[in-house]
This record gives structure tokens, C-alpha cells and sequence, in this order.
């Protein structure tokens, strides 16, 4: 329930916000809830698996956050913004 | 009400508090302005998060979530947002152009789970909800008995080992994954680091060998044909 919620309000700051640093806190706050997820079915279940998953998740979200940043760095210095509408080379 | 019965109520009444606290913050999250106040409310989300881990006897991970998440992303995300002075970008916007269809999508993901939650196979509350708490990482102990290793069998009488159980179950039945893993991360650090790197000065370009100034040429070219 709490999960759902958190994910759900992770995707609505995706789709809505035009600053990139917040979308990719967005994406985070989604993974944070798969974890809880996660956690929870693990502690529901009595089986350890659902742990496991959890802390590779959380490893995945560390490399996806430090590259994701890298690229906002990248492109504020090629185009001196963050917004993700003004982003569109790759539109074809 | 007796102490007893308080005391078995406290799981649930912290899940509530730190679940509410959870989600108001997620909203802030989203809802603030300044990206810096945006991080500081992914903190609090963060921490509330940890707490519900261990309330879910996980306290590995939890502890994991402390560290990696409030330690190491927010650090980086502070370090961007500092390094990128938002405030001379223009922001008279800061809602994309299809907020609407985002709040939409967003809302019906929300009443999807929402259903699943209620109608699912997992709707009803667990039997034995409070016996698992305790015995979540003993369980997994007890499934491998003909353990060789001597520190199971010399820590076993110790109160907690949830971290214990999910170390075997990491370097034992998920090796593989987690070499892989290991892999993922240090290809991302290397993304990061070709990815992030600056465009070299002209007194660096003095000292520095031929084929490092060959690729940046290189890189140049490609960067210019991009934002062309």
C-alpha cells in the first residue's frame, strides 16, 4: 500500500517535473518503493530472497544515480540548462 | 490497556506515523521548488524508509539504505545541484509541458496498486505475523544444516542475525548476481568518470602525452557534431 503510493508519486514527479535533478530523485524514490516492496513480501513470506533483491536494487540505483548525474553534468556544460524539455537532439 | 498490549501495538503504530511521514515527504519531494530543498525531503524519505526496513526485521538492508542512499546518492545529488547554479537558469516553468497526462497515468498506477493491495492474494493479514518477525533470518539458517562453516554455529545462540543470513544468502546463492553486480558498478563508475570529464585546458594540453590529446580531439568533434 505505502510502496504503491511512494511509486506512484516517483512516476508523477517524473512525467511532471522539467528540472532533470529532480526527475532522477523521482526515479530514486521509485526504486525506494520497489524496495519496500521488496522488504516487506520478504518479511511476509519468511524467506530471505526478497533481502537480497533488495540490496542489489539498492547497488543498481547507486551506479544508475552516479551516471544519470554524470550525463546532467555533461549537458550543462554543452548546453548550460537542466530542463528536460529544451532536450531534444535526439528527436529525430 | 496493558503494557503488554502497547508494546504489541508499537509496530503498527510506527508504521503509521513513519508511513505517513514517508509519503508527505515524497510529495514535498516533487512539490518543492529549489532542487536543494527537494534533496533534503528525499533524505527524510529516505530515513523513514530504513526505519520501516527494520521494523520489517531487515536490518541489513536497512542499515545498507542508511549508508548508500543518506550517505552516498544524497551526497552526489547535493554535490550537483551546488555545482550547477540553478539559480541562473531561467525557471518560470517548472511543470512540464504534459503535467496533466503525468498527473493521470501517475493517479491510475496509484489505483491499480491500490486494487492489487486490496484484492489480491495477499490482502488478508498474516496469520503469524508477530512468530516471522522474530524467526525471518533464523528460518534461512535452519535451511541449510549441513553448513561446514563454524561461525553459524558460534554465533547461533546471538540475538539478532539477520545481517548474518543475508551475507550467506549473498555470497552463497547469489554469487553470481552479486559478481555481477560488482561488475555493474564498476562500469558505471567508469561511465561516469568518461562521461563527466572536462575538456582539457590549454596548460594541460603541454604536459600531457600525444594520445590523450588524439581522443579529446577527438571527443571535441563528436560533441560539436551533437550540438550541431
Amino acid at each position: 500500500m505505502l510502496s504503491g503510493t511512494l511509486f506512484a508519486v516517483g512516476l508523477i514527479g517524473v512525467i511532471v517535473r522539467r528540472n532533470m535533478i529532480t526527475v532522477l530523485m523521482c526515479i530514486e524514490l521509485m526504486l525506494n518503493a520497489v524496495n519496500i516492496n521488496l522488504v516487506a513480501f520478504s518479511h511476509r513470506l519468511a524467506d530471505l530472497q526478497g533481502q537480497v533483491f533488495a540490496v542489489f536494487v539498492i547497488t543498481v540505483a547507486a551506479g544508475e544515480a552516479a551516471v544519470g548525474l554524470a550525463i546532467i553534468i555533461q549537458l550543462y556544460r554543452m548546453r548550460s540548462t537542466v530542463n528536460v524539455d529544451e532536450v531534444k537532439t535526439l528527436h529525430g | 490497556m496493558s503494557m503488554d498490549e502497547i508494546s504489541a501495538q508499537m509496530p503498527l503504530l510506527v508504521f503509521l506515523v513513519i508511513g505517513t511521514l514517508a509519503v508527505a515527504s515524497s510529495i514535498l519531494v516533487v512539490a518543492m521548488r529549489n532542487p536543494v530543498h527537494s534533496a533534503l525531503f528525499l533524505l527524510l524519505t529516505f530515513l523513514c524508509v530504513a526505519v520501516l526496513f527494520v521494523i520489517k526485521s531487515a536490518e541489513f538492508v536497512a542499515a545498507v539504505q542508511v549508508l548508500v542512499y543518506a550517505g552516498g546518492i544524497m551526497v552526489l545529488f547535493l554535490f550537483v545541484v551546488m555545482l550547477i547554479n540553478y539559480r541562473h537558469l531561467p525557471e518560470d516553468r517548472v511543470l512540464s509541458k504534459v503535467w496533466l497526462g503525468g498527473i493521470g497515468v501517475g493517479l491510475a498506477v496509484f489505483v491499480l496498486f491500490f486494487s492489487l493491495v486490496r484484492n489480491g492474494a495477499y490482502a488478508d493479514q498474516a496469520p503469524d505475523a508477530a512468530k516471522k518477525l522474530s524467526t525471518v533470518s533464523e528460518s534461512y539458517l535452519t535451511q541449510h544444516p549441513s553448513d561446514p562453516s563454524k561461525l553459524v554455529r558460534r554465533t547461533r545462540d546471538r540475538e539478532n542475525r539477520n545481517a548474518e543470513a543475508v551475507g550467506m544468502a549473498l555470497y552463497r546463492d547469489y554469487l553470481v548476481p552479486f559478481e555481477v553486480v560488482s561488475l555493474f558498478l564498476l562500469v558505471a563508475m567508469i561511465g561516469a568518470i568518461v562521461i563527466g570529464k572536462r575538456e582539457l585546458s590549454s596548460e594541460e594540453e603541454e604536459s600531457t602525452p600525444q594520445f590523450i590529446l588524439e581522443r579529446a580531439e577527438v571527443e571535441k568533434e563528436v560533441k560539436e557534431s551533437m550540438s550541431a
